[in-house]
């Protein structure tokens, strides 16, 4: 329970915060009355309020303080619990597949195309997952990539009529020429250096696309995307907002199904080698060039993809959709989902996109809880949302 | 300070070439010569030391020859066993490790982040092949090779004695265990020659003395030949075949145990000089 310490403490923070916010809590001037109000009863909110969020922080910091001392064995995070247990395996997915598959005739149009999004994050998080999260480079022009599969499917599309899934392995292979292009001179930094060079690429890229008139018509963007077509069928608004939704969840699908299989391959671990110690890893003979290339270069590949949907979803684009934030935002749900951690990098996107959206009812405070929130994760889950594990093998002994 | 060169004990066979040969390997930080102009070679099925006061430059030798640094004169030949002389010469560590150099670190460099096993997979990195695609589709090639991988790995921790903490977090292990670890990862890396930096720093004596042990048995079951460093004289002195010593940047002194411990350089070395502190 509560200790007599941190009810003090608690007060004292409580104190603190009445004495801090007074002149924007309690003070109200009323210029065209010249008058002053003095609200004393925000005063005593504003003390209970903290009080009270002070004694649950610091009862919840002890509890994890304590946990750490008394368990030597790290526990399992729930959910790989729940998918390592044959018995619970199949039906958790089986739940996880009929919702998804059920969710855009259950819910509104409105509903459906959020997730939608937030479903394009979680690719763009698996891909930047394989960046930061494995190979330990730090990324922050990734949305540079987004934007190039963004791009290739409005131009080629505008110019050629190309169809979107034609589109979607050009756009593919168009993501892994540039991640290769780009990774090829600035592989050689590390850390920081590495963070300021992706920065300067991506708002670099976006620059072009605003001022390159012929290329997109600047900041005027590319408008009447068409949505993808069913064998050459066109659905209305609708059914077409269900179908985009549907290809998400198989690209999804089939993004889980890639990721997972590298990450536990020699390049897959080569890449986890290579965050942990560079020096180890080159002595262990890998080549530290080249698996830093093949990261990047998948890594583009998926943002790439991830931009030819979100062009084909909204149906028009221009350079203000990548911007430095997105980079920042996918590199949030990397980092708050779980660095390295597939299953993380779900969560990390559903909470992190989601969540803005249904804090509309907060209105301008949403912002600010959903940053709330991201400090609380950070300070109470550091290794994110479900952290990663590793693979387990089972041996018999062969001898003794 | 010139080179004492007394008469080996172990026997050198003339047709044969030592399988490391460095000549003249010398070493500048700007200003600070590290390596002087050092001569050293390892016969083949040889456990040799190299040893020498603190800051003599045992750890910066091992990274000029491993190619973590580009030594400023000199060469490094290797032979391996059955194979022709060839140069390190400007060669990438990891190109270095695959021709058959491994070697550990000093202070311990493990990948924190992955199990025992797959920490000695990484070691069997550069004997395998499958690349990006062969993984995302999973061939059959990719998955014979995986399987392979696992079980060779799981061979060498049999061998080192780790096996029972096969799917531990590497960083979980006892101090012991870690430094044993670094030589099954090193040994997966199938080398001819085994570098170790300091490999008993830190250990208690019966780490120690398994340590002795786990050296002599691979030296006499893998074909593997050794250098070392290592501060632990008694080590030192039990496992050698042959001692190199070093102090600031120039050998000082080549030999076996004995003619080591009886050297009048190397004590002065060590000790510092009677006459100058009388």
């Amino acid at each position: 329970m509560v200790t007599k310490k941190e009810i003090k403490l608690s007060f004292v923070i409580a104190l603190w915060f009445m004495a801090l916010t007074f002149p924007i809590m309690v003070v109200k001037v009323n210029t065209i009355k010249h008058i002053v109000i003095f609200r004393w009863d925000n005063l005593l909110w504003t003390g209970i309020v903290c009080f009270f969020a002070s004694l649950i922080w610091n009862y919840f910091l002890r509890i994890k303080e304590e946990k750490k001392k008394s368990d030597t064995k790290e526990d399992i995070p729930i959910v790989h619990r729940l998918l390592q247990n044959e018995k619970f395996r199949i039906p958790f997915l089986a739940a996880i597949g009929l919702f998804a598959i059920a969710y855009p005739f259950v819910f509104s149009m409105y509903h459906t195309s959020i997730l939608i999004s937030a479903l394009i994050y979680v690719m763009l998080g698996l891909g930047l997952n394989i960046v930061v999260g494995l190979a330990g480079l730090l990324d922050l022009g990734y949305v540079a990539f987004y934007a190039v599969g963004a791009y290739a499917y409005a131009l080629l599309n505008l110019h050629f009529g190309i169809s979107f899934w034609v589109v979607l392995p050009i756009s593919a292979l168009l993501g892994t020429i540039f991640g290769t292009l780009l990774g090829y001179p600035v592989l050689r930094l590390r850390g920081d250096y590495l963070a300021i060079v992706t920065l300067g690429f991506g708002e670099i890229i976006r620059i072009i696309l605003e001022n390159w008139d012929e290329l997109g018509n600047g900041p005027r963007g590319i408008g009447n995307i068409p949505a993808p077509s069913f064998f050459g069928h066109q659905f209305n608004q609708h059914n077409s907002v269900i179908y985009i939704y549907f290809i998400v969840i198989g690209l999804v699908l089939l993004t889980i199904f890639f990721v997972n299989r590298l990450e536990n391959s020699r390049i897959g671990r080569a890449w986890i080698a290579l965050r942990d110690d560079e020096i180890a890893c080159e002595a262990m003979g890998i080549d530290k060039f080249k698996t830093k290339l093949t990261a990047f270069a998948l890594g583009a590949t998926w943002a790439a993809l991830g931009g030819v949907v979100f062009a084909a979803k909204t149906s028009f684009i221009n350079p203000m959709s990548f911007t430095i934030w997105e980079s920042i935002t996918i590199l949030c749900v990397v980092v708050i989902g779980g660095m390295g951690s597939a299953i993380g990098v779900i969560a990390g996107a559903l909470v992190l996109i989601l969540l803005p959206e249904y804090l509309r009812a907060v209105a301008e405070y949403r912002m600010l809880v959903f940053g709330a929130l991201q400090v609380i994760v950070m300070v109470f889950k550091p290794e994110g949302l479900i952290r990663s594990v590793r693979k387990t093998y089972k041996f018999e002994s062969t001898k003794e | 300070m010139s080179v004492k060169h007394i008469n080996l004990k172990v026997q050198k066979n003339k047709f044969m070439e030592p399988i490391l040969n460095v000549k003249n390997l010398t070493m500048n930080f700007g200003g600070l010569k590290a390596l002087d102009s050092i001569d050293l070679a390892v016969e083949k099925g040889q456990i040799a030391a190299l040893i020498g006061p603190n800051g003599a430059g045992k750890t910066t030798f091992f990274n000029c020859i491993t190619g973590i640094y580009e030594p400023s004169e000199g060469n490094v030949k290797i032979t391996p066993p059955g194979k022709p002389t060839q140069s390190l010469q400007g060669l990438k560590t990891n190109v270095v490790t695959e021709r058959g150099l491994a070697r550990t670190f000093q202070n311990i460099r493990l990948f924190e982040g992955m199990t025992v096993l797959e920490n000695v997979m990484i070691g069997r990195h550069c004997r395998l092949k499958s690349g990006i695609i062969s993984a995302m589709l999973r061939s059959s090639n990719q998955k014979n090779e995986e399987k392979e991988a696992i079980d060779d790995s799981y061979e060498i921790l049999e061998k080192i004695g780790l096996n029972q903490y096969v799917n531990e977090m590497a960083v979980n292990l006892p101090y012991g265990a870690q430094r044993r670890l670094e030589i099954a990862r090193a040994l997966a890396t199938d080398p001819f020659l085994l570098l170790l930096d300091e490999p008993a720093a830190g250990m208690n004596p019966q780490e120690t003395k398994e340590l002795d042990d786990l050296i002599i048995w691979l030296r006499d079951n893998e074909d593997l030949s050794i250098l070392l460093i290592e501060h632990d004289m008694k080590l030192v002195m039990s496992l050698s075949d042959n001692i190199h010593v070093v102090d600031y940047g120039r050998k000082i002194a080549e030999g076996t145990p004995e003619e080591i411990k009886s050297n009048p350089d190397v004590i002065k070395a060590y000790l510092g000089d009677e006459s100058e502190d009388a």
